[in-house]
C-alpha cells in the first residue's frame, strides 16, 4: 500500500506497527473527521480538543496538504465548530479535559496524512406530492490526485446513503463496513422528523461517512467517489448501472440456503470470531440499554431536583431568622440541578451514541461472517460436486480453482479488517468511557465546591455573630 | 392525704403531685453533655443547657429496643416493641456516670406522657413524638413499624424526645415524667389517678373548629397562621425529597449493571480484560454506597419531621389561648346580660325579652316579693359572674405571659436546630461527592488503562 490515503493522523505509525496490515489505524479516527473534530459529531468523544485550524488560519499541518480557502464559508464553519468544541455551556472557566490535550499533542507530533475531509450539515426537509424527505449537504474537500476538484458539496438523502452501503456491502463482502443510524428509531417517536432525531442522525451520517473515508481499502471505493461528488442526476445514472435489484435478491435466496452449510466447515479463526462476536453482540447491547436506562434516570432525578430546589425559597419567607440560610441552600440545589444537566449531556454525546454505533457494528459483523461463510459454502458446494462428479469436472476444477482464491481472498480481508476494527473498537470504548468517567468527576466537583462554599459562608456567619455577641 | 383534683386551668406551674406522698427530692432532670445518642445529628438537642436546679445532673438514653409479645387490652395476642430507657446521674466530683434506673416503656406509654403533659402545660410548647408510622417513605424504606430501620430511628426519635422534655426548664421538673424514668411498675395508673383525662379540653381537640373570637392576641394569630405555613412547607419537603431520593437511588443502581456486564465481557478481552473488569468493580462499589448516603439523609428527614410536628404543638398552644379568649368573652358577655336583666328588673322596663316577662304580661304581674327574690338571685349570680371573670382575666395574661416566654424559647430552639439540620445536609451532600469523585477517579484510571 503505497498511500494511506484518508489515513488518521497516526497513520504513519501505524503503518509500522503490524506488518500485514492495511494501514492500521490505532488512534482514535477522531482528528481525521474533518472540520468539525469537536464533541458535535461524536467521534472525539467528549474530549473536545481544539482542531488546529480551529482558529481560522490554516494551521501548518493542513497548510501544505488543503488549499484552504479564505472565504467566508471555511471561516464561519471553524468558528463555528471552536464553539461546539467548547462543550462546557454552562462553566466556561471550566478546562478541556485532559484526555483531549493528550490527543492535541499526539495530533501535533505525527504528522497529518489525511487528505479526505467530510462534514455532513444543514439538513433540510422537501417536501413533494409524494413525500416529504430531508437531504444533508456533505462537503468534501480532498487533495487527492483523483478527485476532479479538491472541493465538492453534494446534497444526499438517507435512501442515497443505503444505496452506498449495499453498493460497499456488495463489492467487499467480507470487509466491515460501517453501519447506518437506523432508518427509524420505534420507541417514543412522536414525528419522524423531530430535530433530535434529525440531529443524531446527521451525525451519525457524518462518521458513516468518515469512517469509510478512514478505511485503508474502502475510501478508494468508485462508488464513494460518485456519492460524494455527484450531483443528483449523475448519481441517479450511476446508480441504475450495476447488479439490479431482482438479481440482488436472487443471490439473497441462494445465500440463506447455502450459508448453512459454510458455517460446518468454518476454520477455527473464525470459529473464535464468531465466537466473539456472539458474545460482544449481547454484552454491547446490555451496555447500550443500561447507558440509556442512567440517562432516563438522571433526566428523572433532575426533574425532581427543579422542584425541590424552590421549596425551600418558599419556606424562607415565614422565616425571619433563618431566610439567608434557606436562600443559600436553595441555590446549592439549583446548582446541582445545572451539573446534573451538564452531566447528561455529556453521556448524550459521548457514550451513547458511541455504543449505540457498536450495537450496529455487532450486527454488521453478524452480516459479515454470514457473507464469508456463504462464499466458502459455494466453494463446498463445488467440491462436493466434484466428489459426486455430478458435473464437467474440468469445468468444475476451473470454477473451484476460481472460488478458492475468491475464499482465500475474502478470508484475508476479514481478516485483516477485523484486526483493525477491534483496534479501533477498544480505542472508541476506552475513550466514551474514559469521557463518561471524566463527566461524572466534574460533576462531583462542582457539586462538592457549590456545598462546601455554602458551608463556609455558614460557619463564617457563625463567627461574625459570634463576635458581635461578645461584649 | 386527698387533694381537690387539680385543675389544669389554673395550673400555671403544676406542683409535683402530692397525693402519692412522695417528696419532691429536688431531683432534676438535666442533659448531660455526654447524654448517650444525643451526638446524633437527629436529637438537635441544646446540650449546652445546664439546668442544674439540683444535686445531681441526669443523663438519659434509650439504648435499646426489643421485640415482644404480649396480650392486649382484648386479651388478644400483639407484637410490639418495648424500648430501654437508661438513666444515669453524674456523679459532680469525678464527672462519672452511675446508672441509677434502667426500665422498658413501649411507645404508647410515650403516648400517654406526652398528652398528661398536654393537660397539665398548655402554655408550653411541648416537644414531639417520633412518628407512630412511616410516612414520607421513599420506595425502597419500608414502611413496616417493625422494619429494624425504623424502629432504630424511632428509638434514636423517643430518647431526642426524652432529653428534649428534661431540658425543658418547665417541663423538666414534672413528677409524671420523673416517675415515667425510674417507677416501671404502675406509673400507668399513676398518671391517671391525676384525672388529667377529665381535665383534658375536648374542644382543644378540635383543631379546625373555628370560634369566633373578637379580641384575640394578635400575636397568636399571627404564630398560628406561621404553624400552618411551616406543616405545609415541611410536608412539602418532606415529599418532595422522598422522590428525589427515590431517583437518586435509581440513578446510582443501573450503574451496578455496567459491573456484571462488564465483567462478563472481560472474558472475551484480552488487551481490554482487565481494565474491563477492575472498572466493573468499582461501578458495583458506586452502586452499593448509595444505600449509606440515604440512610444519613433519613436522619436529615426526621430533623424536619420533627419540627413538622412541632408545628402542631404550636398550634394546640394558640389554641388554647383561643379558647380561653372565648370563654372570657363568653364569661364577659353572660355577666353583662345579667346585670341588664337585673336592671330591667329593678326598675320595671323591659327592655330585652324575656320569657318570664312575657308570661307576667300574658298572665299577669308577679309579686313585688317574687321580683325582690329574682333580683337578688340575680345579683349574687352577678357577683360570682365578676369574680369569675376577674380571675379568668387574671389566667388569661398568665397564660399569655407564660405562653409567650415559652414560644420565644421555641423560636430560638428551632432556629438553632434548623440551622444545624441545614449545615449537616450539605456536610451529607459534601460526603457524596467526595465518595463520588473517589469512585469514579478510579473507575477513569481502570478505563485508561484498557
Amino acid at each position: 500500500m503505497g498511500t494511506l490515503g484518508g489515513a488518521g493522523l497516526a497513520a504513519a505509525a501505524g503503518g509500522a506497527r503490524t506488518p500485514g496490515m492495511e494501514g492500521e489505524r490505532p488512534a482514535s479516527p477522531a482528528r481525521s473527521s474533518g472540520l468539525p473534530a469537536g464533541g458535535a459529531d461524536g467521534e472525539s468523544p467528549g474530549g473536545g480538543a481544539p482542531f488546529p485550524g480551529s482558529s481560522g488560519s490554516s494551521a501548518p499541518l493542513q497548510g501544505e496538504v488543503l488549499d484552504l480557502d479564505e472565504d467566508e464559508d471555511d471561516l464561519e464553519v471553524f468558528s463555528k465548530d471552536a464553539s461546539l468544541m467548547d462543550m462546557n455551556s454552562f462553566s466556561p472557566m471550566m478546562p478541556t479535559s485532559p484526555l483531549s490535550m493528550i490527543n492535541q499533542i499526539k495530533f501535533e507530533d505525527e504528522p497529518d496524512l489525511k487528505d479526505l475531509f467530510i462534514t455532513v450539515d444543514e439538513p433540510e426537509s422537501h417536501v413533494t406530492t409524494i413525500e416529504t424527505f430531508i437531504t444533508y449537504r456533505i462537503i468534501t474537500k480532498t487533495s487527492r490526485g483523483e478527485f476532479d476538484s479538491s472541493e465538492f458539496e453534494v446534497r444526499r438523502r438517507y435512501q442515497d446513503f443505503l444505496w452506498l452501503k449495499g453498493k460497499l456491502e456488495e463489492t467487499h463482502p467480507t470487509l466491515i463496513i460501517p453501519p447506518l443510524p437506523e432508518k427509524f428509531i420505534v420507541k417514543g417517536m412522536v414525528e419522524r422528523f423531530n430535530d433530535d432525531f434529525i440531529e443524531t442522525r446527521r451525525k451519525a451520517l457524518q462518521k458513516f461517512l468518515n469512517r469509510i473515508a478512514d478505511h485503508p481499502t474502502l475510501t478508494f471505493n468508485e462508488d464513494f467517489k460518485v456519492f460524494l461528488t455527484a450531483q443528483a442526476s449523475e448519481l441517479s445514472s450511476h446508480k441504475k448501472q450495476g447488479p439490479g435489484l431482482l438479481s440482488r435478491m436472487g443471490q439473497t435466496v441462494r445465500a440463506v440456503a447455502s450459508s448453512m452449510r459454510g458455517v460446518k466447515n468454518r476454520p477455527e479463526e473464525f470459529m473464535e470470531m464468531n465466537n466473539f462476536i456472539e458474545i460482544f453482540s449481547q454484552k454491547i447491547n446490555l451496555i447500550d440499554k443500561i447507558s440509556q436506562r442512567i440517562y432516563k434516570e438522571e433526566r428523572e432525578y433532575l426533574d425532581e431536583m427543579k422542584e425541590y430546589g424552590p421549596i425551600y425559597i418558599l419556606w424562607s419567607a415565614p422565616e425571619e431568622d433563618l431566610v439567608d440560610t434557606l436562600k443559600d441552600v436553595a441555590s446549592c440545589i439549583d446548582k446541582c440541578c445545572k451539573a446534573t444537566e451538564k452531566r447528561m449531556s455529556g453521556l448524550s454525546e459521548a457514550l451513547l451514541p458511541v455504543v449505540h454505533e457498536y450495537v450496529l457494528y455487532s450486527e454488521i459483523l453478524m452480516g459479515v461472517m454470514k457473507r464469508r461463510d456463504q462464499i466458502q459454502a459455494e466453494l463446498d458446494s463445488r467440491v462436493e460436486a466434484l466428489t459426486y462428479k455430478k458435473a464437467d469436472t474440468d469445468l468444475l476444477t476451473e470454477e473451484i480453482g476460481k472460488l478458492e482464491d475468491k475464499v482465500e481472498c475474502a478470508n484475508n480481508a476479514l481478516k485483516a479488517d477485523w484486526e483493525r476494527w477491534k483496534q479501533n473498537m477498544q480505542n472508541d470504548i476506552k475513550s466514551a468511557f474514559t469521557d463518561m468517567a471524566e463527566e461524572n468527576i466534574h460533576y462531583y466537583e462542582q457539586c462538592l465546591a457549590t456545598w462546601e462554599s455554602f458551608l463556609t459562608s455558614q460557619t463564617d456567619l457563625h463567627l461574625e455573630e459570634d463576635s458581635e455577641d461578645k461584649p | 392525704m386527698e387533694q381537690a383534683p387539680l385543675d389544669p386551668e389554673r395550673q400555671l406551674q403544676p406542683a409535683p403531685i402530692e397525693p402519692l406522698g412522695l417528696p419532691d427530692s429536688g431531683l432534676e432532670a438535666t442533659v448531660g453533655e455526654e447524654a448517650e445518642g444525643a451526638r446524633d445529628a437527629g436529637s438537635g438537642v441544646d446540650t449546652m443547657t445546664e439546668n442544674n436546679f439540683g444535686l445531681k445532673k441526669i443523663e438519659i438514653s434509650v439504648s435499646e429496643a426489643e421485640k415482644r409479645t404480649g396480650r392486649n387490652a382484648m386479651n388478644m395476642q400483639e407484637t410490639y416493641t418495648a424500648y430501654l430507657i437508661e438513666t444515669r446521674s453524674v456523679e459532680h466530683t469525678d464527672g462519672q456516670s452511675v446508672l441509677t434506673d434502667s426500665l422498658w416503656r413501649r411507645y404508647s406509654e410515650f403516648e400517654l406522657l406526652r398528652n398528661y403533659l398536654l393537660v397539665y402545660y398548655p402554655h408550653v410548647v411541648v416537644p414531639p413524638l417520633p412518628e407512630k408510622r412511616a410516612e414520607f417513605v421513599w420506595h425502597k424504606l419500608s414502611a413496616d413499624n417493625m422494619d429494624p430501620d425504623f424502629v432504630e430511628r424511632r428509638r434514636i426519635g423517643l430518647e431526642n424526645f426524652l432529653l428534649r422534655i428534661a431540658s425543658h426548664p418547665i417541663l423538666c421538673r414534672d413528677k409524671i415524667f420523673y416517675l415515667f424514668l425510674t417507677q416501671e411498675g404502675n406509673w400507668k395508673e399513676t398518671v391517671n389517678e391525676t384525672g388529667f383525662q377529665l381535665k383534658a379540653d375536648s374542644r382543644l381537640k378540635a383543631l379546625n373548629a373555628t370560634f369566633r373570637v373578637k379580641n384575640p392576641d394578635k400575636r397568636f394569630t399571627e404564630l398560628k397562621h406561621y404553624s400552618d405555613e411551616l406543616q405545609s412547607v415541611i410536608s412539602h419537603l418532606l415529599r418532595v425529597r422522598a422522590r428525589v431520593a427515590d431517583r437518586l437511588y435509581g440513578v446510582y443502581k443501573v450503574h451496578g449493571n455496567y459491573g456484571r456486564v462488564f465483567s462478563e465481557w472481560s472474558a472475551i478481552e484480552k488487551e481490554m480484560g482487565d481494565g474491563l473488569q477492575s472498572a466493573g468493580h468499582h461501578m458495583d462499589v458506586y452502586a452499593s454506597s448509595i444505600d449509606d448516603i440515604l440512610e444519613d439523609e433519613e436522619h436529615y428527614a426526621d430533623q424536619l419531621k420533627e419540627y413538622l410536628f412541632y408545628a402542631e404543638a404550636l398550634r394546640a398552644v394558640c389554641r388554647k389561648h383561643e379558647l380561653m379568649q372565648y370563654d372570657l368573652e363568653m364569661a364577659a358577655q353572660d355577666l353583662a346580660s345579667k346585670k341588664q336583666q337585673c336592671e330591667e328588673l329593678a326598675t320595671g322596663t323591659v327592655r330585652t325579652f324575656s320569657l318570664k316577662g312575657m308570661t307576667t304580661k300574658l298572665f299577669g304581674q308577679e309579686t313585688p316579693e317574687q321580683r325582690e327574690a329574682r333580683i337578688k338571685v340575680l345579683e349574687e349570680q352577678i357577683n360570682e359572674g365578676e369574680q369569675q371573670l376577674k380571675s379568668k382575666n387574671l389566667e388569661g395574661r398568665e397564660f399569655v405571659k407564660n405562653a409567650w416566654a415559652d414560644i420565644e424559647r421555641f423560636k430560638e430552639q428551632k432556629n438553632r436546630d434548623l440551622k444545624e439540620a441545614l449545615i449537616s445536609y450539605a456536610v451529607m451532600q459534601i460526603s457524596m461527592c467526595k465518595k463520588g469523585i473517589q469512585v469514579w477517579t478510579n473507575a477513569k484510571e481502570c478505563f485508561s488503562k484498557m
